[in-house]
């Protein structure tokens, strides 16, 4: 495979829901790539679809959810791959770490049992080489005393160390890609650093790619190489980390770079999006941020726009009708 | 500058060494039972109009701080001084008193709520409880007055509170704690589970009408730099003492203790280059159990700069200069 | 500038909207109906109660008139005895319904006084907590460990088939469900942040059972109601059936399936309408339970 070559291509992924209330479309029209040994980055709040879309990839949607467009991995269509293939890729070549480790754990098996029993199933190993496997992977993920701490059950670790064992497991058959979905929110700020570290150095050491779903810019900014903003279910703007912080084009982007709380100045009042998070059933029919944006105007809210590339080398894209200049002059002004 | 503050003020809530203690089962079947620490010697002054923010991670006790304040837990020791009236030993119905002036904001907007009740019931419940005498209508415009306040629609007035947002949800329990116009509102982690976005709406609401009611806050989060942007005051706790307790920008700009310079060097920031660039002061090992604390300053197993004395002696809150107290033998 | 205009076009977006919201039962009302078996069972159930209570005055013939050119009859057009009589020419639709009556009757009072002294037993014990909670809960487990037939047979035997003593028999042993799942609920109330937000507030204790803990046991009270009557009805057929119920001249559905069995291989009929009767009735009630479960269930939203 070249160098270049993407490792995950995905094309218009969609997601629909059926609900007694009708269709509702929680993700729509994603695209993206993702070379090998990168950190994506997709940022968005409630409703924005951001985990139903790694879900989709992942086969793991709700019985009343569907998916649609293509998502090539290593050139094979995950989407519309049948479930004992797609079986043999999950945990294996793609592994998924979740928000909650207490749920995500099973609390009646040891942590032995459920990590020889990935290397069981996917590298057929025998019980004795998975065990020294596992520990030394726990090892990896610096769990003390791990040898001893394997046999015990997982309400017996802290939250931080549940989190260091999710990600062990994830990392067991070395896949080639990792999905962690809000891996630091439930995780105190001192365990998020050491995590957040951790997941550097694994990258580093296994080049694993990442593709991490998150509320928290700060940990997007500093982890990921490109991020895509998404609300309501679609791109509102995709870029490398660099332009998204330094030069947003899109006003979610700034409203949200606005708003968070900063630690590094000295700023009094925080910029706030008004308005409430979209109902995903009753997305206007134009840009779905329209609802709340500053710089909305008639046409925002009945035609959506289009995701188009914006900088000398169209590596930015941005889903907007307001020209850039225009955000860039706000940005200036509000940001710090 | 100083003189001024001499002069003003009385403080509103003072808070002398307060513990609180929970009976916890030991291990195995014969163990007796245990005490868990929770809240462990802290004390604080705060005045009126002021806001102060209590940060600390999970199993530091400031939840429990914010509710032995309000005798929703009763605190096993210590004194609250509520304007200069000692309620240690205080009859429920002198709390009931102190309750007019005394409200708080809880973490979880929804469940904060009670389903079953329209929105005008519960904003106005404080009123029928503590002001039964006032008349249907007068009740009514004041909760209608209220609910304007706080941002939202009057025509909202009989909504249940499944049909909000999590942020309209939490702008309810706002109207509710000042429908008495009270002196405090404590504050418990109000926006942990809200969007960026929202948050950010919510913590201006606060800052308004604070400013607008004259009113003290005592603002708990874990989020340092949310509470940066409300406090004037900071209080850094970690399994149940007090490790500083500094104005904002010297504690920012800084910070004394070393868990604080731990805990702040720890934010990510929304700003890749710094982001990558910092150097992370890294804890070693994990939070000691709270019925089990460390003997002597209880951050010295995790703490860089730990020495014997460390272990050996508790170090007190003292002052390091006008602005700072650390509790700290580096000092 | 724009900030505030945006916001306040929001808000009249809000404005427009009704007025008057949709209370958590107006929803659950809503959801039930969409739930086809309940709704079916619902209706079935009504006209079922409807018959037996206007029934036995419309039709021709009377509960114990005995018709002596009738005997043992298969349901047939002749007479009027749609669904056959018995050895002694009594119509059995007739009594069917009035059978009916009693059974239904029985069941209804039984489940009253049952789930009164469920909801006050549980709810004391699950508020004050402790020592008085576990006390009252290893009561409740005595009583269950306590078989009820025996006791049933016991107080008949002494004390005479009378129709009240039977409905108290019936409720001493039906009560325990509702007082555990009424205390759990109400356990798990007491911990829920808007009792402590009511707490901080300063609202009294007896307030805060009123108006925040009683509505929201409510949903977990209708709908072990619903579990309950069955239960109850069934309880007063097997008593009926082994003789230990209701008493001649009156008839209960027991009654007539204990007599239903003894022809059975002659008359099937005496056997099969009762029969399909009760266990149709419990079906509805069942449907119906699982019904509202569903509909009150707030993950369901």
């Amino acid at each position: 495979m070249a160098a270049n070559e993407k490792l995950i291509e995905v094309d218009d992924l969609s997601v629909k829901f059926a609900t007694p209330d009708g269709e509702v479309t929680a993700v729509n029209g994603l695209s993206f790539g993702l070379e090998r040994g990168q950190t994506f980055g997709i940022v968005g709040e409630s409703g924005s679809g951001k985990s139903q879309s790694m879900l989709a990839l992942m086969g793991l949607l709700a019985i009343n959810g569907r998916a649609s467009g293509r998502a090539l991995f290593n050139g094979e269509d995950l989407l519309s791959m049948p479930a004992n293939l797609l079986n043999r890729i999950r945990g294996n070549r793609i592994a998924m770490i979740f928000q909650d480790p207490m749920t995500s754990l099973n609390p009646y098996l040891t942590v032995e049992r459920q990590m020889t029993e990935v290397l069981e199933l996917h590298k057929g190993l025998t019980r004795r080489s998975a065990l020294t496997l596992a520990i030394s992977t726990l090892e990896q993920v610096r769990i003390p005393d791990a040898a001893r701490r394997i046999r015990m059950y997982p309400h017996e670790f802290s939250g931080g160390m549940r989190q260091r064992i999710m990600i062990a497991m994830a990392l067991l058959c070395q896949p080639d890609l990792l999905i962690a979905d809000e891996p630091t929110t439930a995780l105190d700020v001192t365990v998020q650093a050491q995590t957040m570290a951790l997941l550097r150095d694994l990258q580093r050491d296994f080049g694993t790619a990442i593709i991490l779903i998150t509320h928290d810019l700060g940990v997007v900014a500093g982890l990921c190489d490109q991020v895509m903003v998404l609300y309501g279910g679609r791109i509102m703007e995709q870029g490398s980390a660099e332009s998204i912080f330094y030069r947003p084009t899109h006003p979610y982007t700034l409203g949200l770079l606005g708003a968070v709380p900063k630690l590094d100045h000295e700023g009094e009042r925080l910029l706030a999006i008004p308005g409430v998070p979209p109902n995903m059933a009753h997305l206007p029919a134009g840009c779905p941020f329209s609802e709340r944006c500053t710089f909305a105007t008639e046409r925002c809210a009945t035609e959506r726009p289009a995701l188009t590339p914006f900088g000398p080398q169209g590596d930015v894209l941005r889903a907007c009708h307001r020209e850039v200049i225009e955000i860039a002059r706000e940005a200036e002004r509000v940001l710090p | 500058m100083s003189d001024e503050r001499e002069q003003v003020r009385e403080p509103l809530l003072s808070v002398r060494d307060l513990h609180v203690d929970f009976k916890v089962r030991g291990e195995g079947l014969l163990a007796h039972k245990r005490t868990l620490k929770a809240v462990n010697g802290v004390s604080f002054d705060l005045y009126p109009g002021e806001t102060l923010g209590i940060v600390g991670e999970s199993g530091c006790g400031k939840s429990t701080l914010a509710r032995a304040i309000l005798n929703l837990i009763p605190a096993t020791a210590g004194k609250v001084v509520w304007m200069g009236r000692d309620m240690s030993g205080a009859a429920p119905a002198d709390w009931q008193q102190v309750r007019r002036s005394v409200q708080m904001v809880f973490q979880d907007p929804l469940a904060s709520l009670n389903p079953r009740m329209n929105v005008a019931r519960i904003i106005g419940e404080p009123l029928r409880t503590h002001r039964p005498d006032m008349a249907q209508a007068e009740v009514l415009a004041r909760v209608k007055a209220m609910l304007v306040k706080v941002g939202l629609n009057e025509s909202q007035l009989y909504r249940y509170p499944h049909e909000f947002s999590g942020g309209q949800c939490q702008r309810i329990g706002i109207a509710r704690a000042l429908i008495l116009e009270p002196k405090l509102i404590v504050c418990d982690e109000p926006v942990s589970a809200l969007d960026v976005s929202i948050q950010a709406q919510i913590i201006n609401l606060l800052k308004d009408l604070q400013k607008e009611m004259q009113l003290a806050l005592v603002f708990i989060a874990h989020d340092l730099a949310v509470v940066k942007h409300v406090s004037q005051r900071i209080l850094v706790m970690y399994l149940g003492r007090t490790m500083e307790l500094a104005d904002k920008r010297n504690l920012y700009a800084d910070p004394k203790h070393p868990y604080t310079r731990a805990l702040l060097s720890a934010v990510p920031l929304a700003d890749p280059r710094l982001e990558r660039g910092k150097v992370i002061q890294m804890l070693s090992g994990d939070l000691p159990s709270p019925i089990d604390p460390p003997s002597g300053c209880v951050f010295r197993t995790r703490c860089p700069h730990a020495f014997d004395r460390c272990a050996a002696e508790v170090p007190p809150l003292k002052a390091i200069n006008e602005h700072t107290q650390a509790a700290c033998w580096l000092y | 500038m724009l900030f505030f205009s945006r916001r306040k076009t929001l808000l009249d977006q809000l404005a427009q909207a009704a007025p008057h919201g949709r209370s958590l039962w107006a929803d659950a009302r809503a959801r039930f109906m969409r739930n086809k078996a309940a709704v079916v069972s619902l209706v079935l159930l009504l006209l079922i109660g409807a018959a037996c209570i206007v029934g036995p005055a419309v039709l021709p013939h009377s509960f114990d008139s005995a018709d002596w050119d009738s005997m043992s009859l298969p349901p047939t057009l002749k007479n009027m005895h749609w669904w056959g009589t018995d050895e002694s020419g009594r119509d059995l639709l007739v009594r069917c319904l009035v059978g009916g009556r009693i059974s239904l009757m029985v069941g209804l009072l039984a489940t009253l006084a049952s789930v009164a002294i469920g909801i006050a037993w549980g709810a004391t014990a699950g508020f004050i907590g402790g020592k008085v909670d576990a006390f009252m809960m290893r009561i409740v487990d005595m009583m269950y460990a306590i078989p009820y037939l025996l006791i049933a047979i016991l107080l008949v035997t002494i004390l005479g088939r009378e129709f009240y003593l039977v409905v108290i028999a019936i409720t001493a042993f039906s009560w325990m469900d509702m007082a555990r799942v009424v205390r759990g609920q109400t356990l798990s109330l007491r911990s829920m942040e808007f009792v402590e937000a009511a707490r901080s507030i300063g609202v009294p204790t007896r307030r805060i059972i009123f108006s925040h803990i009683v509505p929201n046991l409510l949903g977990v009270v209708v709908i072990y109601t619903t579990v309950t009557v069955p239960s109850v009805i069934l309880t007063e057929s097997v008593l009926s059936f082994l003789g230990l119920g209701i008493q001649e001249p009156m008839t209960s559905w027991g009654v007539l399936i204990e007599d239903g069995t003894s022809v059975m291989e002659v008359s099937p009929w005496m056997l099969l309408f009762p029969g399909a009767l009760l266990s149709m009735t419990l079906y509805c009630f069942n449907f119906i339970g699982d019904g509202l479960r569903d509909a009150l269930d707030p993950k369901e939203r």
